[in-house]
């Protein structure tokens, strides 16, 4: 840049239409900010989804919990704690010039982050394989009887305290009125109504088993919706934060914070530390029901 | 001229009411019991809102004229702010605002609040027609009521968000799937209104039409028991066109061989047709019946799975009159 | 032509269009595409609108024409049930909530605050790259069959539909971010950029516009992601929640919608209101009116406008309590937006007003306005919304506050800055007749539209009864005025960036910074470093005619001391 448009001989590393690297730091910082900020209402809308199917029908939420299993998500909220931790250490090792602490570090928060997604692929699979996914695809059954007419599990007292390989206790389908089971049934036609279709009435399990608190909910779907929708939408944040660890990597072997401007490591850092929370919340809002 | 221009912007800012329940230049005929007070509210904010922008646009007009720049001159030094007035011009449009709340919300308590003796009438609505299920069961495409009577509506829609609107009676109430939503409303005048849908739901929301019919003193009492009873009083073929017509077949089945969401049925009594799966069957009185009770069961090929179950919204009766109308469709006499 | 150029030589006008200028340094597609100067994004951005707004106005007047008689007149009911949609979510998503901030704001912001660019020059252009991905998505929707939901997407019906729903909406999520980081980048700036001697309240007002209209792009925008892309889901995995077969509520998905959506209307009218404040204070030759007011009744504004959204669904059963409240709150947003008009007006009071085209486009803009602003409070008033909620009541009150508020002040925006941007004045003449035919043509097309809502026409409608047709047809034929309108603006303007008499740097007598440079602009903005005395202190410029333009009588004034900060 020639002095004419900077007379004070400029920093090569601070941009051009900034007056100084503090400017500079400044302004990505506050940009961070209102871009997380951004992020907290992308998630809010799935709260208020949350608050809302929460308040009105409790007794899905009561139910659809239990096939959470609550030591896994334990374990991943540890996880992205820990991950927590070394991504703010990384961010100190970039101030003070530490390349290779760094580096290790930022493998070490990328390592926990696979554990995360890991853990979460693998409960996702159980739930497939037990056939408790979202709403159009909601179709329960206990691993070893694939297939079975969930019907017909429901007329026996026994299967309704049977327990799956996974510790969970197995569905109890008592709603032979609820709409079909087909693969895509998203169809608004509804069977002949006595009421109107949808919100069901509850007490519409009752016909089966005494044991009201594992009887399924009419609406039990919605729970797995609600739950693969939170997780699924943090778990592509999780990914972008891989993601953007790796570009900071690259960063780090081509030498960008030799000297000391580790401003971008801070920057995801923040972003990182707010996936973190928003899992935290997740946790107790999805698996720490009583 | 300016005496006819004058009285063309007289009758712009005078939405007064008429006095023989005609419409006037902004709203249609009052019918209704709150007809009145909701005209009556939107006159209190026309005439406020004339004021105001009579008011913004003469001073516009003005400052133009007086202000105009002239050349050489510059303005003349004035304040840039004034307290007193800022608070004047903030206080007054306040006190404005809090009247027309409190007179809106208060008229809409009456809308929402039905007396207790109100006559009650269920409302489906669906891709693209109304029904209305009278107390006795018997179900008509269009709105009768009684005169002087409040009149609630129990609505539900069979599959989008639909919206009943009746301009003459100023109400309007969004009609749902999976659950029920309320509207009453009071008649006053005996004749025939409008009823739209306001809520846009696809191909034929314009027109998903329906007549309100009220009825003078006595005579909806008479109209309903001859309606009721038309399975008694028409010929099984007319019974069952009017129940095709009014519960919704037409919608998906043409009688001119014409092809729509379902197979043309003209000619179908009898007819060998061809199902999904490969079989076939010959459309007699029992293939009828089950195509209307459990219409997945056996499907024309090349029609998708979509037509609606009528257990439980058919009686048996009701039944017999369509397939007997089906049977007329022999394509020999010109079915409708 | 050429006398006038002679006796202006040495002015920096035709220096500049000469010499070069943003606009001349570096040619060809890639250094524009890739460019990291606010400038050339803010004119690519104005491309881009003008032709999404042509496009929207070409669907408008295809329904218009459709509506020339009940029944079929040009097209099916499907084909009217597309163009409607198309027409809204055009305009809507395409060209109105990107408009003032991407195409003037961009432009303008960074030299309004004496700076070289935005704060996130990279972001800026990524902004813009999101734009175009989600106007191709947008386009692909169109092409593919297009979509008929209306451009609000109602459940069921959008997720049951079988036009090209997914294409279009992830189009307007694409424009979303792009809408977001656009919000994001102006907080950044107008925080950590302003000049020496700006403090928050010398700051010019159109920047209080794009303050206040940021923090609602930034907040409220990925509420309307997050309702896009359950939507999505909703129709590709059917999750079910607003599928009432499956246990979810199609109203939730109007709760989600709207709290974006209202709020997205402020995103339109702010910055237009900010527009209005600087022409009405230049044309009028006087400082603006109550300036305390204006800027913190345009942070009130953004505020509130998250607390109504309500009202949009008086009548889809929730309960009395909560369309009280929204109904009290909604009249609570009316008030900022009426004493602005008063502050607009006092400024005009003693003032010295020159008609030029831009003072034009703000005398439109208060009649019009005002008639938007106050048919909206026949909407807020709960018993007469019940009445008139989805007729063409409702179509004529936005048309008046979007096109007759926002627009009318875009294209005020557009005149006022146009000769900075290209360096070229426009002819006066032209400007004038199309802004009349602009406010006739409108008033004819949209008035109407106010008797046919309140006599019970609904909106949306392909087909309808007779006796409306007369009011259609003068609908009708108002539109082809305005076209005809938009047409000739089109031909003047395109024509002054080829032969338009060249730009002084300050035509209009504007003390805000942007005019401190040449017409056009260089590239790095500004030669010196500046610092801001009163944006509105006219008193400080004089006319100079050997160059055809304003001049600051004490030009040091707004020159950074030397040995100062830097």
């Amino acid at each position: 840049m020639s002095d004419q448009h900077h007379p004070s001989g400029h920093d090569p590393a601070v941009a051009h239409h900034f007056e100084s690297a503090d400017q500079q730091y400044q302004s990505a910082k506050l940009g961070m900010w209102v871009f997380l900020a951004t992020e907290i209402l992308l998630f809010g809308g799935l709260f208020v989804a949350y608050s809302v199917y929460r308040s009105n029908h409790p007794e899905i939420f009561i139910f659809g919990h239990r096939f959470l299993d609550k030591n896994l998500g334990a374990l991943n909220t540890v996880v992205l704690i820990w991950s927590s931790f070394t991504i703010a250490w990384a961010v100190r090792a970039a101030q003070l010039k530490q390349i290779r602490l760094l580096k290790w570090l930022l493998v070490a928060t990328m390592v926990f982050a696979f554990v995360f997604l890991g853990v979460k692929v693998g409960e996702y699979s159980s739930k497939w394989k037990h056939g408790l996914l979202w709403a159009s695809r909601y179709a329960p059954h206990a691993e070893e009887h694939v297939g079975v007419d969930h019907n017909a599990a429901a007329t026996s007292n026994e299967a309704s305290r049977e327990v799956g390989s996974s510790g969970k206790p197995a569905v109890v389908a008592a709603s032979a009125g609820s709409a079909p089971e087909s693969g895509s049934s998203r169809s608004t036609i509804p069977l002949a109504p006595e009421g109107p279709a949808g919100l069901a009435v509850e007490g519409e399990g009752s016909a089966v088993g005494h044991e009201t608190s594992l009887l399924e909910p009419a609406n039990a779907r919605i729970f797995f919706s609600i739950y693969f929708l939170m997780t699924g939408l943090h778990g592509i944040h999780v990914l972008g934060g891989i993601g953007a660890m790796l570009w900071l990597l690259l960063c780090a072997f081509r030498g960008d914070f030799d000297g000391g401007h580790f401003t971008r490591v801070d920057m995801v850092a923040l972003y990182w530390h707010v996936v973190d929370v928003i899992w935290i919340y997740l946790f107790l809002l999805l698996y720490l029901i009583h | 001229m300016t005496s006819t221009v004058f009285a063309h912007l007289l009758q712009v800012v005078d939405g007064a009411a008429p006095e023989d329940g005609g419409s006037s230049f902004w709203m249609p005929p009052q019918v209704s019991t709150v007809a009145h007070s909701v005209d009556w509210l939107f006159n209190l904010i026309l005439a406020i809102s004339v004021v105001f922008f009579l008011l913004i646009v003469v001073l516009m007009v003005v400052f133009v004229l007086r202000y105009r720049h002239r050349e050489g001159q510059s303005a003349k030094a004035s304040p840039s702010h004034n307290t007193a007035l800022e608070i004047t011009w903030t206080g007054i449009p306040v006190v404005l605002v809090i009247v027309i709340f409190v007179f809106g919300f208060k008229g809409f308590l009456d809308m929402s609040t039905p007396p207790a003796n109100a006559y009650e009438i269920l409302v489906e609505g669906q891709k693209w027609n109304w029904s209305f299920t009278y107390p006795n069961g018997y179900v008509d495409p269009n709105l009768h009521v009684p005169v002087d009577r409040p009149v609630r509506l129990v609505m539900s829609s069979q599959d989008v968000i639909h919206s009943l609107y009746v301009p003459a009676f100023r109400i309007k109430m969004d009609v749902v799937p999976g659950r029920y939503s309320k509207a009453w409303f009071e008649a006053t005048e005996p004749g025939e209104y409008d009823l739209f849908c306001a809520e846009y739901c696809g191909t034929g929301h314009s027109n998903m039409i329906a007549h309100v019919v009220v009825h003078p003193v006595g005579e909806f009492e008479t109209w309903l028991e001859k309606a009721s009873n038309f399975l008694d009083t028409m010929t099984p073929v007319e019974a069952g066109q009017k129940l095709f017509q009014v519960r919704g077949c037409q919608q998906c089945h043409s009688v001119d061989g014409s092809g729509k969401t379902g197979p043309s049925l003209l000619g179908v009594y009898g007819h060998n047709q061809i199902l999904s799966d490969g079989t076939s069957v010959v459309a007699d009185e029992n293939y009828i019946r089950e195509s209307i009770l459990e219409p997945q069961a056996r499907v024309v090929a090349g029609f998708d799975p979509v037509m609606p179950t009528y257990q439980g919204r058919l009686s048996d009766d009701e039944i017999v009159a369509i397939i007997a109308y089906l049977k007329s469709l022999d394509g020999t006499s010109g079915g409708e | 032509m050429e006398t006038d150029t002679l006796t202006v030589a040495g002015a920096v006008g035709v220096d500049r269009v000469d010499r070069g200028s943003y606009l001349t340094a570096g040619g060809g597609v890639r250094s524009w595409l890739f460019t990291l100067d606010h400038k050339r994004i803010g004119v690519m951005y104005l491309a881009a609108i003008l032709t999404s707004f042509f496009l929207g106005g070409i669907f408008a007047l295809l329904i218009r024409t459709e509506l020339l008689t009940p029944g079929q007149t040009i097209m099916t009911a499907d084909t009217y049930n597309k163009m409607f949609t198309l027409h809204g979510a055009v305009m809507i998503f395409l060209f109105i909530i990107p408009g003032i901030p991407a195409a003037l704001g961009n432009f303008v912001l960074p030299l309004m605050l004496g700076a070289k660019d935005v704060a996130l020059p990279r972001l800026n252009l990524t902004s813009f790259w999101f734009w175009m991905v989600g106007a191709i998505f947008a386009l692909v929707s169109i092409i593919v069959g297009a979509v008929d939901t209306g451009w609000t997407f109602y459940t069921p019906y959008s997720t049951t539909t079988g036009t090209a729903v997914i294409s279009m909406t992830l189009g307007v999520f694409i424009l979303g971010f792009s809408s977001i980081f656009t919000g994001l980048n102006f907080i950044v700036t107008i925080h950590k950029m302003r000049p020496e001697g700006m403090t928050w309240f010398k700051m010019p007002l159109f920047l209080w516009g794009l303050y206040a209209t940021a923090i609602i792009q930034v907040l409220a925008t990925p509420v309307l992601g997050i309702t896009l892309l359950l939507l999505v889901a909703e129709r590709t995995l059917g999750v079910g929640i607003f599928d009432p077969s499956l246990g979810g509520d199609p109203v939730l998905y109007q709760h989600f919608f709207w709290f974006y959506s209202h709020p997205a209307v402020y995103i339109m009218i702010l910055p237009a209101m900010g527009i209005i404040s600087e022409l009405v204070s230049v044309f009028s030759g006087k400082h603006i009116f109550g300036y305390r007011f204006i800027a913190y009744s345009s942070i009130a504004i953004a505020l509130l406008s998250f607390l109504v959204w309500g009202h949009h669904m008086f009548t889809s059963g929730q309960s009395g309590i909560t369309n009280m409240i929204f109904s009290a709150l909604t009249f609570s947003v009316a008030i900022p937006s009426a004493v602005k008009v008063f502050n607009w007006l006092a400024t005009m009071y003693k003032g010295s007003i020159r008609l030029a085209a831009p003072m034009l486009y703000v005398l439109s803009f208060l009649f019009l306005f005002a008639i938007g602003g106050l048919t909206g409070l026949f909407l807020g008033a709960l018993a007469t919304d019940v009445h008139l909620h989805d007729t063409y009541f409702v179509v004529a009150h936005f048309h008046y506050v979007m096109f007759g508020g926002t627009v009318i002040a875009f294209l005020g925006g557009l005149h006022y800055w146009w000769p900075k941007m290209f360096g070229r004045m426009y002819s006066e003449r032209w400007a004038q007749l199309s802004a009349l035919l602009i406010f006739v043509g409108f008033n004819l097309t949209f008035f109407t539209q106010f008797v046919m809502g309140s006599h019970g026409m609904p909106r949306r409608y392909y087909n309808y009864l007779e006796q409306f047709t007369r009011l259609h047809q003068a609908s009708t034929i108002g539109s082809y005025v305005l076209g005809l309108g938009f047409f000739i603006m089109a031909g003047y303007l395109i024509h002054s960036l080829f032969r338009g008499r060249p730009a002084p740097a300050n035509p209009w007598g504007s003390a805000t910074l942007e005019w401190e440079t040449t017409s056009p602009p260089p590239s790095h903005n500004f030669d010196r470093e500046l610092s801001a005395g009163d944006p509105y202190d006219l008193d400080s410029l004089r006319y100079d005619p050997n160059i055809g333009g304003w001049v600051r009588k004490n030009p040091q004034s707004i020159l950074l001391a030397q040995g100062g900060t830097t």
